[in-house]
């Protein structure tokens, strides 16, 4: 104990000393990398000149209104003007990312590091095995190590998915993933790199028969091209998988938002994944062993919704499809679509001005065309799509992961029916665990996961959040103060998986409240509520029974003793009147 | 007196104490024989309460009193009620030793009294008060009072001078303690908490109830009582129990009418005097026994503050909502047309005066001028 606080003391002296070399050290670091990667917030004046640069239409001759505006201004002007490389954008932009703060930047690495692995193993049929570690440098400076039992991937292609924003295959598919967007883990191995001039380390083996290859990568940020270090084969002692190794500036924390959590919440919506944990703090590894043997049925690949589809999108659908025909384009493009039902867009169409020929080429079709028949595709019926390319946890398995992280003493899932909103499919689930191990009187614990993916961060803002604190606990025998969580020995978790999950920002931390989306997640509380409170309710008859038995057996006697004091009954009348009374009470315990 | 009066007078007191007495205590054991019979016959024992809400009261003009109606309500002993069952049987057993051996206790005292019963004790005086109430209500339907009981209240009664001679007699020495409240000088003789075992002589015309005690201390020291051969008794507000038992008993064995002279205002109107004629509403179970049905109201009345152009306050509105409660509810005022006029009559004045405004005209003028023009007719007294 007293070793401990000694241990934590000189941390904090040492902590201080490092924080200012650190501000040195980040200086020296923007010079070397020219200054597009400041640990500082960005100054206002360098955003703004960023904004100009960006737009392609001069609007700063506005501020000089005196100049004399002459062809050769724009000229000098466009010497200026160049295309921005996505890289150098998010290295100015890393707060969209998740890396604005130490903290956050070493648990969005591991998250990136996370989601990655699993949808790689999945994809493959491999029951993943996770090994993440975190090890300390400094206190403001960590190594991350994650490692999967997955497929590998080829020496191709190794550069590209780990060196290269915006590049992967889960972008356009129309399908459940974890990932989305394809910027996370090169995004973190380029935030590795710039903070501490270290490249990002992969380890591949594709087969126990090859052996592993080891890279070392960065992004060449003008380019947004990846650019390889130092490449070796190795042994490793693993078959088959992907190892990442990220060195970067951040800083390790406990609590709600740390690492710690976010696997916790990881093994809580994967009950086929095994991870094994070391952080830098504790000597034990933590282990979540996996509760399925099998892997979850893999998601579908659909096509859009009409319902779903965007208008601008549609233009840009149409302008890229190899169809002859708007009818064909619609029919090839999206599901649930027919002839028939392209009839009907038609028909809609002549009731808002003008009827669209669906014969026409997709290419011909004018933008106020097409605004037309995306407003007849609106006011079209057309059938649901279809929901079997969900993968939901299910009610079994989400109860077993819930008993194994919380020790409760009742646990309830509910995993609804699958629903639409706007053209996609999604499918809500909730569980409760109450009672055991939970903490008492504190409020509710919520776990909130989109595509078996854990939100940690903007819990007031999300639908989930919302619907739960709009469900009528106190009917579930809950304590719950108005406009608030639920109070008591509780942890509540709600789960989304849809093929297109809408988040309320591009950095996907909260999801945003659709009505069909909120009513899911409402009916699912509610109907764990019920169950729950069927079971609290029981468990009070209990517990009023028992606490009455005692009741009578406490007032009874007192009963006998001015029975016997009024009318002087001997001690053995007293006895038998007691416990006459005993039985009578007894018998008419129910109440 | 004569020594053999004196015996003869503490033989009837003992009769009738001996009788109030073996009362109590029959009251009390049928009550818990019926209890262990049904038990013993493995049934649900019950107490039946008479109701206590002013829907259970009625206002009897024969009897003169607010009177607690037929409505009851039973309590089974069950689960739920088997604390409080304990509890009243408790207390029940305290009473019954406290008359056997010729003790009292207060509400206070039975709380400390309860410390005894284990698990059966009262952690609150209200609970305990709670408790008495309903053992009060539950034998004043066998005509036993709280006195009878031997719980007495806490507070002394008003204080009492004048043309009266109180008979107090000591039961363990035989002797009987004349007080002769003309003697007092300046001050006056205190109402006991019990006054059961009183009697009294008096030649007086009447009892002046009076509401302040600044009043009754200048008709006090001028000897009011002498000129106008009365006693004068003050109540400090609404009388308590014991001050309108005093009275009641006083006026019943000596037949001398009762005359309340308060405030002007709905709370000396619907408070004092309503509760010492016809009692509480409350409390409506023992009405009978602390009520004074033959007392009238002498002032001051609504007119006179016309007629003596008194000072006034305006009316304040607790005392409008009083006033328009009585008017409403309160089965006495209702009964009394001379009464909702004069209600009404405040009300239109929209103002109140205190006795004491009298003094306006001189401090003595009370004296000297009101109360004889105001007693030389007292057929014009409010009812």
């Amino acid at each position: 104990m007293t070793r401990k606080k000694a241990r934590a003391g000189n941390k904090k002296t040492s902590k201080a000393k490092r924080k200012s070399n650190k501000k040195k050290a980040s200086k020296a670091t923007s010079r070397r990398q020219g200054g597009l990667f400041d640990s500082e917030p960005q100054p206002k004046s360098t955003r703004k000149a960023t904004k100009k640069t960006a737009s392609k239409k001069s609007g700063s001759a506005k501020q000089r209104s005196s100049a004399t505006i002459d062809g050769e201004m724009a000229k000098e002007m466009a010497k200026k003007q160049k295309d921005i490389s996505v890289s150098e954008f998010f290295a100015k932009n890393r707060h969209l990312l998740g890396f604005d703060s130490p903290a956050r930047a070493l648990l969005t690495t591991v998250r990136e590091a996370v989601d990655n692995s699993l949808d790689a193993c999945e994809e493959a049929g491999v029951v993943p095995d996770l090994f993440i570690e975190v090890k300390a440098i400094n206190p403001d400076q960590h190594v991350v190590i994650v490692r999967d039992n997955g497929p590998g991937i080829v020496r191709e292609q190794l550069p590209k998915i780990f060196a290269r924003l915006l590049y992967g295959s889960k972008f356009h598919a129309r399908k459940q993933t974890r990932g989305q967007q394809g910027i996370g883990i090169s995004a973190a191995g380029m935030y590795g790199n710039l903070t501490t001039g270290k490249p990002m380390r992969v380890i591949s083996r594709t087969s126990r028969r090859k052996p592993a290859i080891e890279l070392f990568l960065a992004i060449d940020m003008a380019k947004n091209q990846p650019m390889v270090k130092k490449e070796v084969e190795i042994e490793v002692d693993w078959a088959h998988g992907t190892q990442v190794q990220i060195e970067l500036e951040g800083t390790y924390k406990k609590g709600k938002h740390s690492i710690d959590s976010f696997l916790d919440q990881v093994s809580l919506a994967n009950p086929h994944v095994r991870i094994e944990y070391i952080n830098p703090v504790d000597e034990e590894p933590v282990i979540w062993d996996r509760v399925s043997k099998s892997l979850p049925e893999s998601p579908r690949e659909i096509l859009p919704h009409p319902h779903g589809v965007e208008l601008g999108i549609l233009m840009q659908m149409m302008k890229e499809t190899s169809a002859r025909t708007v009818s064909g384009f619609m029919c090839q493009e999206f599901c649930r679509v027919t002839p028939n039902v392209v009839r009907k867009f038609s028909d809609e169409t002549e009731g808002l001005g003008r009827r669209i020929d669906t014969d026409r080429h997709p290419k011909r079709l004018s933008p106020a065309d097409v605004r037309i028949l995306h407003k007849g595709i609106a006011a079209t019926r057309i059938m649901a799509p279809p929901t079997n390319c969900l993968s939901p946890i299910g009610e079994e398995l989400m109860g077993k992961t819930l008993r194994r992280n919380f020790n409760p003493e009742i646990v309830i899932t509910v995993t609804r029916q699958p629903s639409v909103y706007r053209g996609n499919p999604f499918q809500v689930e909730a569980g409760i665990a109450w009672g055991g191990d939970l903490p008492g009187d504190d409020l509710a614990s919520i776990y909130r996961f989109a595509n078996r993916v854990p939100l940690q961060y903007e819990q007031g803002a999300c639908a989930i959040t919302q619907s739960i604190v709009a469900s009528p606990w106190k009917n579930y025998e809950v304590q719950q103060a108005r406009g608030a969580l639920p109070t008591g020995s509780l942890a509540i978790i709600l789960h989304i998986a849809s093929v297109w999950v809408p988040f309320t920002s591009e950095s996907k931390k909260a999801v945003a409240s659709y009505d069909e989306i909120l009513k899911e997640m409402r009916l699912a509380i509610m109907e764990a509520g019920r169950k729950l409170a069927t079971h609290l309710r029981k468990k009070r008859r209990l517990a009023d029974a028992e606490r009455k038995k005692d009741y009578i057996k406490t007032y009874i006697p007192q009963i006998g003793i001015a029975l016997q004091e009024i009318l002087e009954l001997s001690d053995t009348q007293r006895t038998k009147a007691e416990g006459k009374l005993a039985d009578v009470l007894e018998r008419s315990r129910k109440m | 007196m004569s020594k053999k009066i004196a015996r003869s007078f503490i033989d009837r007191v003992k009769r009738e104490n001996a009788r109030r007495d073996k009362k109590t205590v029959d009251s009390i054991e049928r009550t818990a024989q019926e209890i262990y019979k049904k038990i013993m016959r493995k049934g649900k024992p019950m107490l039946r309460f008479p109701v206590r809400s002013l829907s259970n009261v009625s206002y009897d003009k024969k009897k003169g009193y607010l009177e607690i109606g037929r409505a009851r309500k039973e309590r089974t002993l069950t689960v739920n009620t088997v604390k409080g069952f304990a509890q009243t049987l408790r207390m029940m057993g305290l009473s019954r030793e406290l008359v056997q051996t010729n003790d009292f206790a207060t509400k206070r005292d039975v709380y400390y009294q309860s410390k005894n019963w284990a698990e059966a004790k009262f952690t609150d005086q209200s609970e305990s008060d709670t408790v008495m109430d309903d053992i009060e209500a539950l034998f004043s339907v066998d005509d036993v009072s709280r006195e009878q009981l031997r719980f007495v209240p806490d507070e002394h009664g008003g204080a009492v001078a004048g043309e009266l001679v109180v008979l107090d007699p000591d039961l363990d020495s035989g002797e009987i303690e004349r007080i002769d409240c003309t003697r007092f000088g300046s001050g006056a003789y205190s109402i006991p908490s019990s006054v059961e075992h009183l009697s009294f002589e008096t030649d007086a015309k009447f009892v002046l109830a009076i509401e302040t005690g600044g009043i009754f201390q200048r008709l006090q020291s001028h000897k009011f009582w002498k000129s106008a051969d009365c006693i004068l008794v003050s109540m400090a507000g609404v009388p308590t129990r014991s001050t309108r038992r005093f009275i009641r008993k006083l006026s019943d064995q000596k037949k001398i009418p009762v005359y309340a002279f308060v405030d002007c205002d709905p709370y000396g109107i619907s408070n004092i005097y309503r509760t010492l004629k016809v009692g509480s509403g409350n409390a409506a179970h023992i009405n009978r026994f602390f009520c004074v049905p033959s007392a009238s109201f002498l002032g001051v009345t609504p007119q006179d503050i016309i007629d003596y152009k008194l000072p006034t306050h305006p009316l304040k509105d607790v005392d409008i909502k009083r006033a328009k409660d009585a008017l409403k509810n309160d089965p006495f005022f209702q009964s009394k047309k001379k009464w909702s006029a004069a209600l009404e009559q405040l009300l239109k004045m929209g103002v109140r005066a205190e006795q004491q405004s009298l003094a306006m005209w001189g401090l003595n003028y009370v004296i000297e001028e009101y109360l004889p023009a105001k007693l030389a007719n007292p057929g014009k007294f409010l009812p």
